[in-house]
């Protein structure tokens, strides 16, 4: 058959067709639109609409914003130099008021000679930061996380540097005899003592020796109070010192409240549940109000440090909670492979079971860690100035009386940016640690 | 030759407590115990005796005295000569006035943005996830201080509603935005049948309540009847008029009259008056709450699989009942525990109401009263427990329901 196919056919082609554009409906931006935008008529309904509500906000704001007066001394004077320009009806934004107060938003009343310590403490903790975040930095970096703190400290409160030095140098104490006490006297003496020893030196040894070694080589920075730091600062330490104090907490804690062993189970789950039940606020009040009355008479500790120890507790039993849910979500059969491997219980759950549980709960914990970090906002009310607070001491002052939306808009975008990016590093480090399905 | 299975007969050493996985819990629990009983004896003990210093005791009895302050927002009788009890009992009831109403707006707008961000339409859905984002990361702190300014600085004040060509004017004839609040009709009784106010509204809201029963005994009978015999009876209008007519009934009897706003003198009088604070709190909680909501409900619509929808058109059901009878039922177990904790996250902020001046209870008891009596143990103490014991309310509540809906595997 095939040879008469050859002349049944008066003519084969012998050479391709070229290649067409697709037809318009069927390509580029006309068929996007159409299938993303014009589908069905609810869709042209929803796009319309949408349209509208996004053309109200933007011929509202983009004006506003866009022709925003930036050099001016105060709102009067903005005023006159809207008049001047656009107009007496012109609703345009005074930006001034950033460009001039900006240094107040972002560190409170810190000296603005000093300004150049929290500037430096911020790229220090960035470079900190980086090798706990990703693992491409280079481990050996963790070293330098590990001693950033006390720099940091020191450099924003200012003071000997020998302090936070003779601090720091308890926790390596501690390490040192844990490291050497464990193979001589057993594991659960060398935790002992090894917790033991370093807050005798603390309470004995430390101020001593800082204060003898500063004798021997000053290391100083001109002291700057608590009082002075607000603004994005007082955020920025408020949120991160809790941050990292609360996660190690809250998986203490969750532990706990997964133990058998009753006492510990049930002090975990009433402490829990009633720093869980009662609001922030409340708790800042108590801090502010109460913690006197709790502690021996005379003591008398700085408000930043009331509050970050409250702000630590508080968010410790959010992340417990967070914890005991990515335990609980495990399968029995892990807890019963690291029994039959014969690991004690705390070698299992650092091996075996927190690894997995801490993967499963990081969107939880990250979410908590954003709650945290806006939660900082309420210590205006027990007078500590965060950025909302000093926009209203901004309001308070002659010059920019009245002036409300250029500060929301500023103090928003901050806070924005910050937790906009934890939330992505949550899921670019849950899209990292993804064992299956990839 | 006996063979030994036994081990050797040993008294109890001490050091047992410490390496015998046997005693050593016991020991870890004994010693836990001792450390926090004295860590609390401290604390107690600390206390006493600041307390004596500070020449104070320990005592409820300013309950009981009157509180010589005003509260502008109440739901109950109350005047400067009341008790601080009832003070404290005005602002619990502001709280949860303001829980309420954030809860059920929350959960309206987290639902049509949860559903809408999974719209195909793509400027829908982009517009959606700037609604969510921009919310959740910015601290509602600075939403309430920004709606309350936009309260106060963005609208007209009453004056601007005066005059023969009036520079705002008021919406339907109705309602009235100004900057001093918002003032919304009223409905009154002509002839009410009890003295007291609020129990007329009981009596509607009692008539309400049996109506609907009354339609979900309906429902329940026509599904009955469905089952028996494959035909649904129609019992639309049916329902309507249960949920309409007694209650309509009720209220033409007691002569029910719409008391509309109206300008008097400098002021708007008549209608109900909401005070910027509330309306201010009561949005910035329900925009940022619901921006939460949105993607509890995402989530849990994305959380039922798609095999699900599949397999109930190809039963040849329609999408409506699909929605209904296999979506949703799947959906909700998901989306209910972490939505009423959300609700517990709104009651629990909106203790927030210090930073507009609304008269929570953390404001009442929690603030003015202890102010002026300087009980701030006994008043901190009363506003934790409170909150506690609400919150404490609601996840037993969540806990009952969650035991109820959850997958019964046998």
């Amino acid at each position: 058959m095939s040879d008469t196919h050859a002349q049944t056919v008066p003519f084969v082609r012998d050479t391709m067709v070229e290649e067409q554009e697709p037809p318009l409906s069927q390509s580029g931006a006309y068929k996007w639109t159409r299938e993303n935008l014009f589908s069905t008529p609810l869709n042209i309904i929803l796009t319309v609409v949408s349209l509208f509500v996004i053309w109200l906000v933007l011929s509202h704001t983009l004006p506003w914003a866009v022709l925003g007066i930036w050099d001016a001394d105060s709102l009067a004077q903005c005023r006159e130099i809207r008049d001047e320009i656009y107009g007496p009806d012109a609703s345009v934004a005074c930006w001034a008021v950033i460009a001039e107060r900006w240094n107040q938003l972002l560190f409170g009343f810190y000296p603005p000679e000093l300004y150049w310590r929290p500037v430096l403490a911020f790229v220090l903790f960035l470079a900190a930061i980086a090798p706990v975040l990703f693992a491409s930095v280079p481990r050996k970096a963790l070293w330098f996380s590990a001693a950033a703190p006390f720099v940091l400290y020191w450099l924003l409160w200012g003071g000997s540097l020998w302090g936070p030095i003779a601090v720091g140098a308890g926790f390596a104490l501690g390490a040192v005899v844990m490291r050497f006490a464990t193979p001589a006297l057993g594991a659960l003496a060398g935790v002992l003592l090894a917790i033991l020893v370093p807050l005798l030196y603390w309470f004995t040894l430390c101020a001593p020796l800082a204060g003898a070694l500063n004798a021997v080589i000053p290391l100083e920075l001109v002291d700057v109070r608590s009082n002075d730091m607000g603004g994005f600062m007082l955020a920025m330490i408020i949120g991160i010192s809790g941050i990292a104090l609360s996660l190690p907490l809250g998986i203490v804690l969750a532990l706990g409240r997964q133990s058998d062993l009753f006492i510990i189970n049930k002090c975990s789950v009433i402490f829990i549940e009633v720093i869980r039940g009662v609001p922030l606020i409340v708790w800042l009040f108590t801090a502010s109000l109460l913690l006197n009355y709790f502690l021996p008479p005379g003591t008398n500790f700085d408000l930043m440090l009331r509050v970050i120890i409250m702000v630590t507790l508080f968010s410790s039993a959010y992340i417990a909670e967070v914890v005991r849910g990515g335990l609980a979500a495990l399968p029995k059969g892990q807890y019963e492979a690291a029994d039959a491997l014969g690991l004690d219980y705390w070698k299992s759950m650092r091996l075996i079971i927190l690894p997995q549980a801490l993967k499963i709960s990081i969107p939880g914990i990250v979410n908590t860690f954003i709650g945290l970090f806006k939660d900082t906002t309420l210590v205006v009310f027990i007078g500590l100035l965060d950025p909302i607070g000093l926009s209203n001491a901004i309001r308070a002052s002659t010059d920019w009386n009245g002036i409300y939306w250029e500060l929301f808009v500023f103090i928003g975008l901050c806070f924005f940016i910050f937790c906009f990016s934890m939330g992505r590093y949550s899921l670019f480090l849950e899209k990292k640690l993804r064992r299956e399905h990839r | 030759m006996t063979t030994m299975t036994d081990p050797p007969g040993q008294g109890f050493r001490l050091s047992q407590l410490i390496y015998d996985t046997r005693y050593r819990s016991l020991t870890i629990q004994v010693v836990a115990m001792i450390v926090l009983m004295l860590l609390f004896s401290w604390l107690v003990s600390n206390t006493i005796h600041n307390l004596e210093t500070l020449g104070k005791d320990f005592d409820f009895g300013f309950l009981t005295q009157p509180s010589g302050y005003d509260i502008n927002q109440r739901l109950i009788e109350y005047d400067s000569q009341s008790t601080h009890g009832r003070a404290a009992v005005v602002g619990i009831l502001n709280t949860l006035l303001v829980a309420l109403l954030g809860c059920a707006l929350a959960t309206v707008l987290g639902v049509i943005a949860g559903v809408l961000r999974l719209s195909n339409n793509w400027l829908v859905s982009r517009l959606m996830a700037v609604y969510v984002e921009g919310f959740r990361n910015v601290p509602l702190l600075l939403w309430i201080v920004l709606i309350f300014a936009l309260m106060t600085e963005g609208t007209p004040a009453p004056s601007a509603f005066r005059g023969d060509t009036p520079s705002s004017s008021m919406l339907f004839d109705a309602v009235a935005i100004t900057n001093r609040g918002v003032y919304i009709p009223a409905v009154h009784f002509a002839s009410p049948f009890f003295a007291n106010g609020a129990l007329n509204w009981l009596l509607v809201l009692v008539v309400l309540g049996v109506s609907i029963f009354a339609i979900q005994r309906l429902r329940h009978w026509a599904t009955e009847k469905q089952e028996a015999t494959g035909d649904r009876p129609t019992t639309w209008y049916l329902i309507l008029g249960l949920l309409i007519l007694p209650t309509g009934l009720l209220m033409l009897l007691m002569g029910a009259f719409l008391d509309l706003p109206s300008l008097q003198g400098f002021n708007f009088g008549g209608g109900i008056h909401l005070r910027n604070s509330l309306i201010a709190l009561w949005l910035a909680l329900s925009l940022y709450t619901g921006a939460f909501i949105a993607e509890i409900v995402r989530g849990g619509i994305l959380a039922v699989s798609k095999g699900q929808t599949e397999a109930a058109y190809a039963l040849g059901i329609r999408p409506g009942t699909t929605m209904n009878l296999v979506i949703l039922p799947q959906a909700l177990r998901v989306i209910i525990p972490p939505l009423i904790s959300q609700y517990l996250n709104l009651t629990k902020n909106s203790s927030l109401a210090i930073a507009v001046g609304y008269m929570d209870v953390r404001s009442t008891l929690g603030g003015i009263t202890i102010n002026q009596t300087g009980r701030e143990l006994e008043g901190m103490l009363l506003l934790g427990l409170f909150y506690l014991v609400l919150s404490l309310l609601i996840s037993g509540v969540m806990n009952v329901y969650n035991a109820s809906v959850k997958l019964k595997e046998r």
